[in-house]
């Protein structure tokens, strides 16, 4: 005979947040407890949007897509970086605290400005493509083909949503803040794969084969370990440290 | 894109994983030949012979043992300077690597720490094994190396460079790997798990061989105390007439 099984009693999630608005001058960062009841399939997001409507609506933190796909809700999950929307409450301890990512100017509780810091990155990386003719491209003209493997190569690494998780996640990062960190190592790789980007290896030479670039990484591997995209990262660095240090 | 690349940064990453590549190749080496102990005295005579280059030159040179202690310690500090400059360098880098590595709970970035500890620990150990070898070359051997090791009291510095030298060598060839190999990035998470599961039995491999050689010359060390400082004389040569 068919059973359905009884639904588990709901679990009372204690969560702790970090607190601070920097822009008062009388925040002192403290730590707030909430108590909520858990839900079936409760994200962090759903959870803290709970928090937000019914205890504390002054709660800040970023959401946009809810589905893994923005990277506005990185925080520091129990003491890992990690996206709250994709994060379970049931693969949680009942004790849960958060923290805003670290190494970001922080806006307030678990809200920080991950753009600004990867708008810095993307400039000092000039992660763009680089190309003579851009001025006198006809948009209106059929695209040279690109083999698929190619074009899935730079799509894989396309896929980074810029959540900051690997920068939070790195040892390096953490000790040293001008380390570009794996987000910006990786977009290095992807414009150095795209054949439209005209730039040599001795251009890349320059934005990155210095101890704030790809001989900076000490390979701890939390990027890869924590990365909410499952990127390859550790394998994208590892060929561009071999392509730099080829490099003459 | 004006003027010629600074290579340094590359050279020297290139020239810390090329010293610690030749290191750890040449401390297992170093631990199949010390540890030859346990074929017996005459096995490890011979070894000792033959590093002296008494099977090329017909008589042995301690010297050459001395030559090779200087460019192990050469290569060691080539490492060491090259190492430092990923050291916490501040207070300030301490701290924050200090309360990242225990928020994160990440093994790889535990084990970094690991070589960092290990490593700063062989600046000294290393360095004091090196200089009793570089000084005295003529004092190894099935008894000499033994009385050194028991009535000397060096199994202290040994038992603790053994673990030392093993989990920064383990480690640092892993992380050798994963830093300069070309891993699929398909199958990295899988070799990964394999490059991680053959670093733990290499350096268990290489702690219990290290641990039974030194364990065999504390034995022998031990039964040899009373005549410390008398040399071995291999079988063949205890044979002979006057020497019995």
């Amino acid at each position: 005979m068919n059973r359905i099984p009884l639904r588990q009693a709901a679990r009372t999630l204690r969560i702790q947040i970090l607190r601070h608005n920097p822009r008062d001058p009388d925040s002192q960062p403290r730590l707030q407890t909430f108590e909520i009841e858990e839900a079936d399939a409760m994200t962090l997001f759903i959870a803290l949007t709970e928090i937000r409507e019914r205890q504390d609506p002054s709660l800040q933190f970023d959401f946009v897509c809810r589905a893994g796909i923005c990277g506005s809700c990185g925080m520091i999950i129990n003491g890992r970086p990690g996206l709250a929307c994709r994060t379970l409450t049931r693969d949680l301890p009942e004790q849960i605290t958060l923290a805003p990512l670290p190494a970001f100017e922080l806006i307030g509780d678990l809200s920080v400005n991950t753009g600004k810091w990867m708008r810095g990155m993307s400039e000092r990386l000039e992660t763009w493509v680089h190309s003579q003719n851009l001025e006198s491209l006809d948009i209106d003209a059929m695209e040279a083909a690109m083999e698929p493997e190619l074009a899935e190569q730079i799509y894989e690494l396309e896929r980074c949503i810029e959540c900051g998780c690997c920068v939070a996640a790195c040892g390096t990062a953490r000790m040293r803040e001008d380390f570009v960190g794996a987000v910006g190592l990786n977009q290095v790789t992807r414009f150095r794969l795209d054949p439209r980007d005209e730039r040599s290896d001795a251009a890349f030479y320059e934005l990155v084969g210095d101890e704030s670039g790809v001989f900076g990484c000490m390979t701890l591997l939390g990027c890869e370990d924590m990365c909410p995209k499952d990127l390859p990262l550790a394998t994208q660095i590892a060929f561009l440290r071999r392509r730099m240090a080829a490099t003459t | 894109m004006t003027g010629k690349l600074d290579r340094g940064p590359a050279r020297a990453d290139i020239l810390q994983s090329l010293s610690g590549l030749l290191l750890v190749l040449f401390i297992w080496g170093h631990m199949f030949f010390e540890s030859s102990i346990l074929l017996g005295k005459d096995a490890m005579y011979r070894v000792t012979r033959m590093f002296e280059g008494e099977p090329l030159f017909g008589k042995p040179y301690p010297l050459l043992v001395s030559g090779v202690a200087a460019i192990i310690f050469v290569l060691i500090a080539v490492h060491a300077v090259l190492a430092l400059r990923k050291f916490p360098g501040s207070h300030r880098q301490y701290r924050e690597f200090n309360a990242h590595m225990g928020a994160m709970r990440h093994p790889d970035t535990t084990l970094w720490y690991v070589q960092v500890l290990t490593g700063f620990a062989l600046f000294f150990l290393a360095s004091a094994h090196l200089l009793v070898v570089f000084l005295q070359p003529d004092n190894i051997g099935p008894y000499a190396s033994s009385d050194r090791i028991w009535s000397g009291r060096f199994w202290i510095l040994y038992a603790l460079l053994l673990v030392c030298v093993h989990l920064h060598a383990g480690i640092g060839i892993y992380r050798l790997a994963m830093k300069w190999g070309p891993i699929p990035a398909a199958g990295s998470k899988v070799a990964r798990r394999r490059l991680k599961l053959a670093m733990w039995g290499i350096i268990a491999f290489f702690l219990c061989l290290g641990t039974a050689s030194l364990a065999t010359y504390m034995y022998i060390g031990r039964d040899h105390a009373p005549h410390a400082g008398e040399r071995y004389l291999p079988a063949h040569q205890q044979a002979l007439p006057g020497n019995t």
